[in-house]
């Protein structure tokens, strides 16, 4: 099976190539993602969203980039420069690393549809979102005025708060899988998703990631109404478009994650395998994206200390809940 | 708490069903600069100065909507009419006549106060510019040229856009905001008003 | 090896930052970078599990809160306060003690048996990538975590144990002090004092 297209995963030359068409493809979908976004909002509100620029508006995020490019990159004089401009890059960049791990389809022999498999797979996603944060964090700091530093301030406490329930949500489904390996994870869930026996964590999943990405109704870090902009009021321009496109990249990667950790990635339903599974994983993608949107143009925006009651009082106790129960369900039937 | 968490659930998901259905429904969006609404049959527009039809302006400068107008935006200076240079059928016309597009309420109370039916309010409304000066519309902009004829009645306008809109004088942009206010009596007016302000 | 010297490098050079950065942020900004440099180092060492939880309890939430307290307490700008300088009497003794620690250091690890050589070990030391993806080598999360709750598990327990009595002073120290009174019966209080203010006012 080690034909010449399919080397060994491991030549860095391969990863290089891997890496350079992921992140083509991955910002291509987040272009394509903020027009989609547009448009069923747009339809959502008996608007026909962006439609000028191309056939049914599909060049608006080429003039997006175009405008975003172009306009004029303001550093406030309160702002602490050296920050304030790398705030937007580790947003960026830790948004980014994360697809060096996930797995779009079923490893081959020989080869690997993700850039690597990293044993500690959801570990490390993880990880790099709890650095993702410093980027709003900082970045709304080094602003140096009070609506980014309420905002940054608010992005810290929520993402702590509910990076907890996610983490525990997610433990359930790791104790059945009995694995870390997001390969490994979306194999064991060949008979059955688990969406079904974790429907709890599955829920609680789909809440706190919204509130990690912080969107609606949980953007309360950028809370147009109350903080004009959040920690990105001062952002102008390019800095203004990273920030923007790392929120675009989380919300992908969640779906990402919620696919393979609950919809079983590209296995397919009801054995219909003619499809190929890289199919059933983008269409599954596809699906938590359209319901983000969803949400965002349905649900009015949460008080903030409704949205850290809910995170502490109900779904902690809840997640932990679902935890205990997992684990001894598992333990008594070995 | 978890009991009113747990009602809500229905809510929210009959919420998230309302969206859903309005996704697929018609929109009812006007594709505004390629598409244009009717308007009601007696839309209040872009002023027009008309003629009889021998080509003789109808304006005597009475000055009568100037003095009705609420927003005072219109400023009327009347001239006798000489007989070798006879503009108007009676004795007066109006030398200058401007209105201030931006003051203007288009409330049509010009239009109700002209005895001869001079000053007539078209649909036309689209007269955006970039400069405030070329917001004044003077008389070479709002008289209709003498080769359009008379036109419908006030009272007697078609539904919608009315097929004699083209006798509307083209509404020109003045890139030099400066000239724009140079060229009208008002524009000059506004000007020693606004440096007065300054001053004091 | 070179990767070792470049991440020893980025590990020494961003903790001196840390440490003489003049604003306060800087230095977080620093010690972000020292833990991320510090996983990567784990992480070459096939020790995936330690990597991937330092990033996440170091940077995501320890680090995160010192930043919180920093953004909201000084304004962050203002570099720390100057107090006395107390270097030149202790630099000397600090410096020897650090020096001969070190050394304590450096003397027994190369003098240490190798005890720490479970299965994987051998396979790691072949290639930086093969033995990552496979189960149970050294450094997985299982490995980790069958450790943890076995023959490491009282140190575990107690460790968690300490963890939360410190949590629990905390919120002892920095709590609210008055007596707890259920709000209900604070506001019958409020409310009675407010009405014999309100009297004691008409009576004069």
């Amino acid at each position: 099976m080690n034909q010449w297209w399919t080397p060994a995963a491991s030549l860095w030359w391969v990863i290089l190539i891997k890496s350079a068409v992921l992140l083509l493809i991955v910002i291509t979908t987040f272009a394509y993602a903020m027009l989609a976004e547009r448009k069923v909002m747009g339809w959502m509100q008996m608007r026909p969203g962006p439609n000028r620029v191309g056939p049914w508006g599909l060049l608006q995020p080429a003039v997006d980039a175009v405008k975003l490019i172009l306009k004029e990159d303001l550093t406030p004089k309160t702002a602490d420069p050296l920050i304030y401009r790398l705030a937007p890059f580790i947003s960026l960049v830790t948004a980014l690393s994360v697809y060096a791990v996930i797995p779009f389809a079923e490893p081959q022999p020989g080869s690997i549809w993700a850039i690597s498999d990293v044993n500690a797979g959801i570990l490390f996603i993880l990880a790099l979102t709890s650095i993702g944060v410093y980027g709003i964090s900082l970045g709304g700091w080094a602003s140096g005025s009070k609506y980014p530093l309420l905002g940054s301030v608010r992005a810290t406490a929520q993402m702590i708060s509910y990076e907890l329930s996610m983490s525990m949500s997610l433990i359930g489904v790791l104790i059945l899988a009995g694995t870390t390996s997001l390969a490994g994870i979306v194999n064991g869930q060949a008979k059955l998703w688990y969406f079904i026996p974790q429907f709890v964590g599955f829920i609680i999943y789909i809440i706190t990631a919204i509130a990690e990405t912080n969107r609606a109704p949980f953007d309360l870090v950028e809370a147009d109404a109350e903080l004009v902009g959040g920690f990105n009021t001062e952002y102008s321009g390019l800095r203004f478009g990273l920030f923007f496109i790392a929120e675009y990249i989380n919300m992908l990667t969640v779906s990402c994650i919620a696919t393979l950790l609950f919809l079983g990635g590209w296995t397919a339903p009801f054995g219909w395998t003619v499809v190929p599974g890289i199919v059933w994983f983008l269409i599954k993608v596809g699906f938590f994206m359209f319901f983000y949107i969803w949400l965002r143009s349905t649900f009015p925006r949460l008080r903030y200390d409704r949205l850290m009651a809910f995170g502490w009082k109900v779904l902690l106790p809840v997640a932990t809940l679902n935890l205990i129960v997992t684990a001894v369900v598992v333990a008594v039937r070995g | 708490m978890p009991r009113k968490t747990l009602y809500n659930v229905g809510a929210l998901l009959a919420g998230l069903g309302v969206t859903f259905k309005y996704m697929f429904q018609k929109k009812p969006t006007i594709q505004y600069p390629s598409e244009k609404k009717k308007h009601a049959p007696r839309f209040h527009g872009l002023h027009e100065l008309r003629r009889y039809a021998d080509g003789k302006e109808r304006c005597i400068g009475c000055e009568l909507c100037s003095s009705v107008c609420p927003a005072n935006a219109i400023t009327v200076i009347g001239a006798e009419n000489s007989p070798e240079n006879r503009l108007s059928p009676g004795e007066r016309h109006a030398a200058r006549y401007e209105i201030d597009e931006l003051r203007c309420i288009f409330c049509g109370m010009c239009e109700e106060a002209c005895p001869t039916d001079a000053i007539v309010l078209t649909p036309r409304f689209e007269m955006s510019d970039l400069r405030r000066g070329s917001l004044i519309y003077a008389k070479d902009r709002l008289l209709v040229p003498p080769e359009a004829g008379v036109g419908a009645a006030p009272d007697d306008r078609p539904n919608g856009i009315p097929a004699d809109l083209g006798r509307v004088a083209e509404i020109k942009s003045t890139d030099d905001w400066q000239k724009g206010y140079d060229a009208t009596f008002r524009g000059t007016v506004l000007k020693t008003q606004k440096k007065g302000l300054a001053e004091s | 090896m070179i990767e070792f010297y470049i991440l020893a490098f980025v590990l020494i050079a961003s903790a001196i930052f840390v440490v003489t950065a003049k604003k306060p942020v800087y230095s977080v900004v620093g010690l972000l970078l020292h833990f991320a440099a510090l996983a990567i180092m784990y992480f070459s060492l096939a020790a995936e599990f330690l990597a991937v939880i330092q990033i996440i309890v170091y940077s995501g939430a320890i680090l995160m809160l010192f930043l919180f307290v920093i953004a909201l307490l000084s304004s962050g700008v203002a570099p720390f306060s100057m107090g006395p300088n107390r270097l030149p009497k202790i630099a000397i003794p600090a410096v020897a003690v650090v020096l001969v620690t070190l050394g304590f250091l450096i003397f027994g690890i190369s003098h240490a048996p190798h005890v720490i050589t479970p299965a994987g070990m051998g396979a790691t030391a072949a290639g930086p990538v093969a033995p990552v993806g496979a189960a149970n080598s050294f450094g997985s999360v299982a490995d980790f975590g069958k450790a943890l709750f076995t023959a490491d598990l009282l140190p575990f327990e107690i460790t968690a144990f300490i963890l939360m009595v410190a949590v629990i002073g905390v919120i002892l120290l920095a709590g609210d002090a008055a007596p707890y009174v259920p709000t209900r019966k604070r506001a019958r209080i409020v409310e009675r004092e407010m009405r014999e203010a309100i009297l004691r006012a008409g009576e004069e």
